[in-house]
């Protein structure tokens, strides 16, 4: 149906499909939108969940803006200040401890704001991350949370070699969640490649889920131990802080899906809040660490330069400086002629 | 008949001249009056934090001013030596009539002939400057540098008085003025301000605090010309609540709150009536007291410039401590005078649209000696690639204060007298005053504008800086201190190059790019950006604005 009507059109003179991103690149080529706004509409096209959707439109109608506003002028208040020490001292001081002291508080502001929830787990999905050692039944937990037989099952030891990604939706949550080779000293090459890659699944997991002994699980913030096969006879009693659960009869796996929702709901972002995509925070990270080192200098000089430098990563977020980069960066998100 | 013909013979003149002379041009500097060739018409100072890292620039390529200034010094103070190097400022005072002196023996020995006329009209021929009419005759050169600093249609205020005139005592080039506007440069009217001048026997210098001069032996050029003069001490005075009512009774009678005058002044350097009228809450400013010369009893109190009535400017220089019977040997006056847009100019202060015409100093809206001067070198040295067909000298903002301001002036132009501050120089770590000889060496000597005695210093540095001994020197030291935070610029500059490889084309209509405003439209048109990086600088323009014009300049041009 949709073709039948793409190709009626296609015969209308003058008349040709949008490329990727044309409309927003439109749009920011007439100076309607800034910076900002247009990657809040980039992820506003993107959106898949609700949640997605308001985060968005929270960032399309300029509330980041607003706030960087805001940071820029106390930035150029600080360093209008450090200038005037340099060029206009006729005491000649070396440093000036109440500049240190301002440039420490708006570093610290900055610090908090890269500690909120990021926009990456509402958009990617929460990564959560199943792992432990070979043939305790991931698998068979991928499957049965999500129904479907996505993994190999066998009792064979080392079945999965690779990880495998499923994606699904949990109560409006995004969440990825992965099944990993088990965790072992590898018996071949193509496996010990999947174990490496475990391990830096399990380091880079929002959520890790362990199947095996709750003594032997890594270290991670938020992590879930699951004591699994809980059917058969001998497994009968999980292990205190263990949550029991059975791939086969399906008991436990309603309780562990609320466990998963409750720690996902932690990464992400409040309705409506802004959040920041991990472009954002990098300039912002930069931002912050130049001011650190502001705050630090013995000489004043530097302080001006590292205050200089935390102006040009606000300069890149906005898209002041670094033209190319931004827009080669923003432009290359637009997959569709929305 | 000239190759170069340099109207003006104050800092900016005399150093275009030389410049010219120096790559082999013929050169003739057209003057009112011979001992006005580098005149200190303000204070006798040269050099200064932003303002001393000029005079190291021009002394690479030959300068004038260095070598005069060390010559003449009575005075030296490195400013902020408790700063880190890359604001290390260094200032000297220097005796007017031995500056002076210093100025006319290097203008000899670089071969400028002087010639005392009033220029009154510019000869176009086929577009091009041909000559100069003057009030002795026609004068003929293949390019001119017009250097007339305060000169055109210059007005100077004392309270409620008017004169014609430049500088104390002299006269304006009102025809000159004339049609500078008819050939459409002229753009509006600034104004400048000087203190009034102090008979130095009637000031109790034994109450005031003395700052003497450093006692490290450093030079403003690198060609040591000091002559061993006798160093003087200065003094600091403050001023006080009394002489600030004095002014603020008398707010009425200034010419600058009465509207007399329009043109806009520096921010940066207030009259003494502008600092109490804006700065109430402070009840003392700092006065340095500032010998004019080893035989001379005028002093200059740096800090107080003023056009308020002669007997106010009495009363208030009364009011200082120690100061109680002074005498005023010159008053105070503001002048206000006519400057060119020098976004009219491209990037060597030859004017667009009349090959030929350069420009440089004061009437391209800057203040102070060193700025004039630094213009007048890149000027000359371009006049004389156009009058004898030599490569053009372009300045880098990246490497140096000259090409930072340069690269302002044109631009981004002048709302109000441009000061060169280290605050304007985005490479301020590596543009240092100590290193001067480092970053434009080898250009001065591919400019072919440098002495043999010259050509020796600089390659004689190169060879010092690949030994051994650099990391123990001062200059060595301060790579060392900066070189991590240059290793970060040198990333940020990568950023720089490749938007300034984003070219924006000559016949761009801005008017037809979407989404620029009016405003961003005239803006972009009156500063001509050749590129993206140079777009990016122009005030207030706008991040969508560049955006805008990054996409128009990418799309492939529609056949």
């Amino acid at each position: 149906m949709v073709d039948a009507v793409r190709s009626a059109l296609s015969l209308l003179e003058g008349l040709r499909a949008a490329e990727p991103g044309e409309f927003t690149r439109r749009a920011f080529e007439n100076g309607r939108i800034d910076l900002t706004e247009a990657e809040g509409l980039a992820d506003l096209i993107e959106a898949e969940t609700e949640s997605q959707r308001r985060a968005a439109l929270a960032l399309a109608e300029g509330g980041l803006k607003t706030q960087i506003d805001e940071w820029q002028t106390r930035l150029l208040t600080l360093s209008a200040e450090a200038e005037l020490a340099i060029d206009y001292d006729e005491n000649d001081l070396a440093t000036d401890p109440a500049l240190a002291r301002e440039c420490e508080a708006l570093a610290g502001e900055l610090r908090e704001w890269l500690e909120r929830p990021r926009i990456e787990p509402l958009k990617d999905g929460v990564r959560v991350v199943i792992a432990g050692p070979p043939n305790v039944g991931k698998s068979s937990l991928i499957n049965a949370i999500t129904g479907t037989e996505r993994a190999i099952v066998s009792g064979v030891p080392g079945t999965t070699r690779d990880h495998i990604d499923v994606s699904l939706s949990l109560a409006g949550v995004p969440i990825l969640l992965t099944d990993t080779a088990g965790l072992r000293d590898a018996q071949d090459q193509v496996e010990a490649i999947g174990v490496a890659r475990a391990a830096a699944l399990v380091e880079a997991a929002d959520v890790l889920v362990w199947l095996g002994e709750a003594s032997r699980a890594p270290e991670h913030p938020r992590l879930i131990s699951v004591h699994p096969k809980a059917d058969l006879p001998e497994r009968r009693k999980p292990p205190a802080g263990s949550l029991p659960v059975s791939s086969m009869t399906g008991d436990g796996v309603s309780p562990l899906l609320e466990r998963i929702d409750a720690l996902a709901r932690s990464l992400l972002p409040a309705e409506g809040a802004i959040a920041l995509n991990r472009r954002q925070a990098e300039q912002i990270g930069e931002s912050a660490e130049a001011l650190g080192a502001a705050a630090a200098a013995s000489d004043c000089v530097l302080v001006a330069e590292s205050l200089r430098q935390a102006r040009s990563a606000f300069d890149r977020l906005t898209g002041r400086a670094g033209v190319e980069d931004v827009l080669d960066a923003l432009f290359h998100r637009f997959c569709l002629g929305k | 008949m000239f190759d170069v013909l340099v109207i003006g013979a104050g800092h900016a003149g005399c150093e275009a001249a030389a410049a010219a002379a120096r790559r082999g041009a013929r050169v003739g500097l057209l003057t009112f009056r011979v001992e006005d060739a580098g005149q200190m018409s303000c204070n006798p100072s040269i050099g200064g934090v932003g303002k001393g890292h000029l005079v190291r620039e021009l002394d690479v390529f030959d300068g004038l001013m260095a070598r005069a200034a060390d010559r003449a010094a009575i005075h030296r103070r490195m400013l902020n030596r408790s700063k880190g190097p890359a604001v290390w400022g260094p200032r000297v005072q220097a005796d007017r009539q031995l500056y002076q002196g210093a100025i006319a023996a290097l203008l000899r020995e670089n071969g400028v002939r002087i010639v005392i006329a009033e220029a009154l009209r510019l000869i176009v021929r086929g577009g091009r400057v041909a000559g100069v009419e003057t009030s002795s005759g026609v004068v003929l050169c293949r390019a001119l540098v017009v250097a007339t600093g305060t000169f055109l249609d210059a007005r100077m205020f004392i309270g409620g008085e008017v004169f014609e005139g430049g500088r104390s005592g002299e006269r304006a080039s009102t025809a000159l003025a004339q049609q500078i506007r008819e050939v459409g440069l002229g753009q509006g009217r600034l104004k400048t301000g000087t203190p009034p001048r102090l008979d130095g026997r009637t000031i109790d210098w034994s109450r005031l605090e003395g700052q003497p001069s450093d006692s490290h032996g450093w030079t403003m050029s690198a060609l040591d010309d000091r002559a061993g003069q006798p160093q003087l001490s200065c003094a600091i005075v403050r001023t006080n609540a009394r002489g600030h009512d004095i002014i603020r009774a008398n707010f009425d009678r200034s010419p600058l709150f009465a509207g007399a005058i329009g043109g806009r002044g520096p921010r940066y350097c207030p009259s003494i009536e502008d600092k109490v009228k804006r700065f109430p809450e402070r009840d003392s400013h700092q006065i340095f007291l500032e010998p004019e010369g080893l035989n001379d009893f005028v002093v200059y109190p740096n800090g107080i410039s003023t056009s308020l009535p002669v007997d106010v400017q009495v009363r208030f220089v009364r009011s200082l401590d120690g100061l109680e019977r002074v005498e005023i040997v010159r008053p105070g006056y503001a002048v206000e005078y006519e400057f060119v847009d020098p976004r009219q100019l491209n990037a060597t202060l030859e004017v667009r649209e009349l090959p030929g015409l350069f420009l440089a100093g004061q009437i391209n809206g800057t203040t102070g000696y060193e700025e004039a001067a630094a213009q007048g070198l890149a000027a000359g040295l371009n006049a004389a690639s156009r009058a004898l067909d030599l490569r053009e000298v372009r300045f880098d903002r990246r490497t140096s204060y000259i090409g930072v301001m340069v690269d302002d002036l044109t631009l981004q132009g002048v709302t109000e007298p441009y000061r060169m501050m280290t605050a304007r120089a985005e490479f301020r770590l590596s543009l240092r005053a100590d290193n001067a000889t480092t970053r434009l060496g080898e250009a001065a000597l591919e400019a072919g504008c440098v002495g043999q005695r010259r050509q020796m210093q600089i390659e004689n540095h190169f060879a010092l800086r690949s030994s051994k001994a650099w990391a123990s020197t001062d200059e060595g030291r301060a790579d060392a201190l900066y070189a991590p935070y240059i290793q970060r610029q040198q990333r940020e500059w990568e950023v720089v190059r490749r938007d300034s490889r984003v070219w924006l084309p000559a016949g761009l209509n801005f008017g037809d790019i979407p989404g620029l405003s009016n405003e961003m439209v005239e803006r972009l048109r009156l500063a001509r950006p050749e590129t993206l990086s140079q777009a990016s600088r122009v005030p207030g323009v706008t991040p969508a604005a560049l955006s805008a014009l990054y996409v128009a300049a990418s799309r492939p041009v529609a056949s």
